[in-house]
């Protein structure tokens, strides 16, 4: 694409020429996936993560198609339907559980893939786009897994539809209209269950398609990578196939089969007992608490207790877990550093360090009851997320003094491997103007 | 070497061997990834068969001892409408009449009944055309011109046995499996 | 103008944060209860082998979990979500799963009136439970609901040994202080430590068919395993395919390995 020494599409089979001066389909695929991608050599397992979450989300697609077909989207029936899949439909448990495991793994690869783009500055231009986008699909995601949540119509997708509808009603004026419109009526009823239904599995396809969208406006400027230092030419890079295809095969079989050991042997360790019992709308659980993957926002959301500035406690939690996720829209912008990748910024790196440990932090009091001393630790920690994000991150690009870094990617390459006494073929010798790497078939 | 691309592997000190050794691995990895693909589809295609719930429902009971002769009754099975008629001795003995040669789908009553219950005439209320209900059942309904079963869709005559005698009907209504577990009692299915 | 306006947010929700984190709390009272009560005490079933992953249910002591919820937990708790067909899994003949069967009535419709009335239920049907709703099972209850069976397993935490604990936790001395409501009994394994059901399993309660000496521990365990097997009935096909898939996928992973290593063979990175 943008890469002048990026092979080009050449099908020496002629119905592949066939097709591509018809269709330019195959040249689409080489291009994107293929030997035409060149992508920067030295990139690590870190960036294997966005390969792996376009897999789950294929995964929780074709799944989900499948319960879909079973699935009774009535309050009366849709925990028996759901039992039914379990019990009598073929292979029906393990679709579900696939499908039910399907998205805390794909919040876990989600999480890494974030943590890794903002470790390595892949939110920094030319890439504010792609991160963007990113922040789209997270936001999509975490919709998608609620309405999702709320399907089986078991206590916990009941309380949960109703704590989390109500966050609207803290908007002032209009909350409670807006609240009695998303659910249909008073409470969560069939009017919700149903919607619900219909945007859960509407919402993977958006989904899908900005994940294509944000794949072609990566390949405008193409990975970031562990150095940080652009790439300047084919000496820093290889053809996406069959070298990250390869490697990224590899992680996905490990991938996979991390997620069939929880799958077969521990299906129910990440949800809650509670949403086997048939919603009841006269009983709450003794605690109500989403799914793991949303505790460090309901942390969030819970850690405002006093009412601030003339605004209720509670609309400060609802505006604070709101704007946690939102910030990151700006984070390009925040974060005025040149240096990309955090390892050549002495300073950033410890606070990168601590902010992920905040996050579990926070994840672990989300999940907590609403009681001392996780409301104090969750208004720490919740402070410190935004105090990092929004003062610390603005405040150290400022007056942080990176580190040197290396000229180019293959000098750091050459670097590392002359230190271990390796092979440098590839890196050292000038490279032609336009030469064209040939991929090893 | 010093001319080489990015990307192109050195070549290694015998090539030949190198590339029987990568050949093998690659192919091992591509027919296990294969094998892999093939076991997680088959789920996939066999959720859409019938579950154990529906299986379980796959045969039935039905109490005969109210239908009187010359009567019949539409039931339910596996989805599908089931006739079950009490042949008269007359209608019985026309059915035994015809002969079997001049018939589109050649079968005696005595092929389509079973011994000791030649007067119960059990079959799918199924057109064998394109899967309309024939009338014929209740009380009061059109037999059509040979007095079994008449389908109003594209005008399909069946005989008293659901013989097809006239129209674009090709072979007799079904008969499906059924025995008797009392006089008055029958399992199909 | 994007860092000034961040910098400003990010103070508000800072100050509003720790202006609550500096808040005095009310003193906290304790809860009495949470001192009485007892986490489930931790079993060993037969059927979780090694890892407690590995294993299948004996089927001998499936049949006998059986006999515990017919004789005993039938009397109030439905398992609505288990037909007899299924009983066929834990070893019994089709012929005895008809029998079964038979000699339970459920709903119908009498084909000659148009009345309510029953007849004796097939293999399809669920078994019926004691209760037709929940006012009526309250109402035979001392207004307690007893909750069906068929999913308990899953829907408590550490479900298998919190149905033992509370099986076999009853008659234990009420601690001094504690008032057990009229009506209730302590039991120190259940949420609220008094519970309206009162002790269910009584040594010799029963005769077991296959002449196991029906301890208290004895029927807890063998109607604990019943009730894991209603609760996940695909439980044994799912470990026999996870050791299936786990094996295949760790050589597929290794293949894998050597695949990424022979494509990057002497590819400095």
């Amino acid at each position: 694409m943008s890469f002048s020494w990026a092979n080009q599409y050449q099908p020496q089979n002629p119905f592949m020429q066939w097709v591509d001066s018809r269709l330019p389909l195959p040249r689409l695929v080489y291009n994107a996936v293929g030997a035409g991608y060149p992508v920067p050599r030295n990139i690590n397992y870190m960036y294997n993560f966005g390969v792996l979450a376009g897999v789950a989300l294929m995964v929780q697609i074709i799944t989900g198609i499948v319960l879909a077909m079973h699935f009774s989207a009535h309050i009366d029936t849709a925990f028996d339907s759901v039992e039914h899949i379990m019990r009598d439909v073929n292979s029906g448990w393990m679709l579900r559980y696939m499908h039910m495991n399907g998205a805390s793994f794909f919040f876990i690869v989600v999480y890494f893939h974030i943590f890794r783009g903002l470790y390595y500055g892949s939110y920094k231009a030319p890439r504010e786009v792609v991160w963007m986008l990113g922040v789209v699909i997270f936001l999509l995601m975490m919709a998608t897994a609620f309405m999702g949540y709320v399907l089986p119509w078991g206590q916990m997708s009941f309380w949960g539809a109703q704590v989390i509808t109500s966050l609207f009603s803290a908007i002032p004026l209009v909350g409670e209209a807006i609240r009695t419109w998303l659910v249909g009526g008073f409470a969560p009823d069939n009017a919700t269950l149903t919607r619900f239904f219909s945007l859960h599995y509407v919402l993977p396809f958006v989904i899908l398609g900005v994940v294509i969208l944000k794949i072609w406006a990566l390949h405008i400027p193409g990975s970031t990578n562990p150095t940080g230092v652009d790439v300047q030419g084919p000496q820093d890079t290889l053809p996406f196939h069959p070298y990250f295809t390869a490697k990224d095969f590899f992680t996905l079989c490990l991938y996979l089969l991390i997620f069939a050991a929880i799958v077969f042997f521990a299906p129910n360790f990440l949800g809650h007992p509670d949403n086997y019992i048939p919603a009841n709308n006269l009983s709450t659980p003794a605690l109500i608490v989403p799914e793991w993957y949303f505790w460090p926002f309901y942390a969030i959301l819970r850690a405002f207790t006093v009412d601030f500035l003339f605004v209720p406690a509670k609309l400060w939690g609802v505006i604070a877990m709101f704007a946690s996720i939102l910030l990151l829209f700006f984070l390009p912008w925040l974060d005025s550093s040149r240096v990309k990748s955090t390892a050549y910024r002495p300073m950033y790196r410890i606070w990168f360090w601590v902010l992920v440990v905040d996050v579990i932090i926070l994840a672990w009091v989300g999940g907590a009851p609403a009681a001392e001393p996780y409301v104090r630790i969750s208004q720490l920690a919740s402070a410190y997320y935004f105090a990092h994000f929004l003062i610390l991150l603005p405040l150290l690009s400022m007056i942080e003094k990176p580190l040197p870094m290396p000229n180019s990617i293959a000098e750091s390459v050459l670097a590392k491997v002359q230190k271990k006494g390796g092979n440098t073929a590839g890196l050292t010798a000038p490279v032609a103007p336009g030469a064209v790497a040939a991929p090893a078939e | 070497m010093a001319t080489q691309t990015q990307g192109t592997p050195p070549l290694s000190a015998s090539p030949d061997e190198g590339v029987r050794r990568r050949d093998f691995i690659y192919v091992a990895t591509g027919a296990f990834a294969g094998v892999g693909a093939a076991a997680v589809a088959w789920p996939l295609i066999n959720q859409m068969n019938p579950s154990a719930d529906v299986l379980a429902l796959s045969s039935i009971e039905v109490d005969l001892s109210s239908i009187q002769p010359g009567q019949a009754i539409k039931t339910i099975w596996r989805s599908k409408p089931v006739f079950v008629r009490n042949l008269t001795d007359a209608e019985q003995a026309e059915a035994n009449k015809v002969d079997i040669a001049s018939l589109r789908d050649p079968q005696s009553l005595a092929d389509r009944t079973l011994e000791g219950n030649r007067n119960w005439m059990i079959t799918l209320a199924v057109c064998t055309h394109l899967g309309c209900i024939p009338l014929g059942a209740a009380e009061g309904e059109v037999r059509g011109d040979y007095g079994g079963y008449f389908c109003p869709c594209h005008g399909s005559h069946y005989d008293t046995a659901a013989r097809i005698r006239k129209g674009p009907a090709p072979s007799n209504l079904e008969v499906p499996d059924y025995a008797f577990k009392s006089p008055t009692l029958v399992e199909i299915g | 103008m994007v860092r000034l306006f961040g910098l400003g947010a990010g103070l508000v929700f800072v100050i509003a944060l720790l202006w609550g984190a500096v808040q005095p709390r009310e003193a906290v009272v304790p809860d009495p209860v949470k001192a009485i009560h007892l986490h489930p005490e931790q079993v060993k079933f037969s059927h979780d082998g090694a890892m407690g992953v590995f294993g299948t249910f004996d089927r001998a002591q499936l049949q006998r979990g059986y006999q515990v919820y017919k004789e005993v937990c039938s009397a109030c708790h439905g398992l609505e979500r288990v037909a007899f067909r299924n009983l066929q899994d834990i070893g019994f003949s089709a012929e005895e799963v008809r029998a079964l069967a038979r000699a339970k009535e459920v709903p119908s419709i009498d084909p000659r009136t148009g009345e309510p009335s029953t007849r004796p239920a097939l293999p399809a049907d669920r078994i019926p439970g004691p209760f037709i709703n929940e006012v009526q099972a309250r109402a035979a209850n001392n207004n307690a609901l007893p909750p069906d069976l068929s999913l308990i397993v899953k829907a408590r935490h550490d479900g298998q040994n919190y149905v033992y604990s509370l099986l076999t936790g009853y008659d234990r001395p009420v601690p001094a202080g504690h008032d057990v409501p009229p009506g209730l009994n302590f039991n120190p394994y259940f949420h609220s430590v008094n519970i309206a059901m009162a002790r269910p399993l009584q040594d010799d309660q029963i005769t077991y068919a296959d002449g196991t000496k029906a301890t208290t521990d004895q029927m807890a365990r063998d109607v604990t395993t019943f009730l894991r097997w209603a609760a996940e009935p695909e439980l044994e096909k799912r470990r026999q395919i996870g050791v299936a898939s786990v094996i295949f996928l760790t050589i597929l992973s290794f293949l894998a390995f050597l695949t990424y290593r022979k494509v990057w063979a002497n590819i400095p990175h």
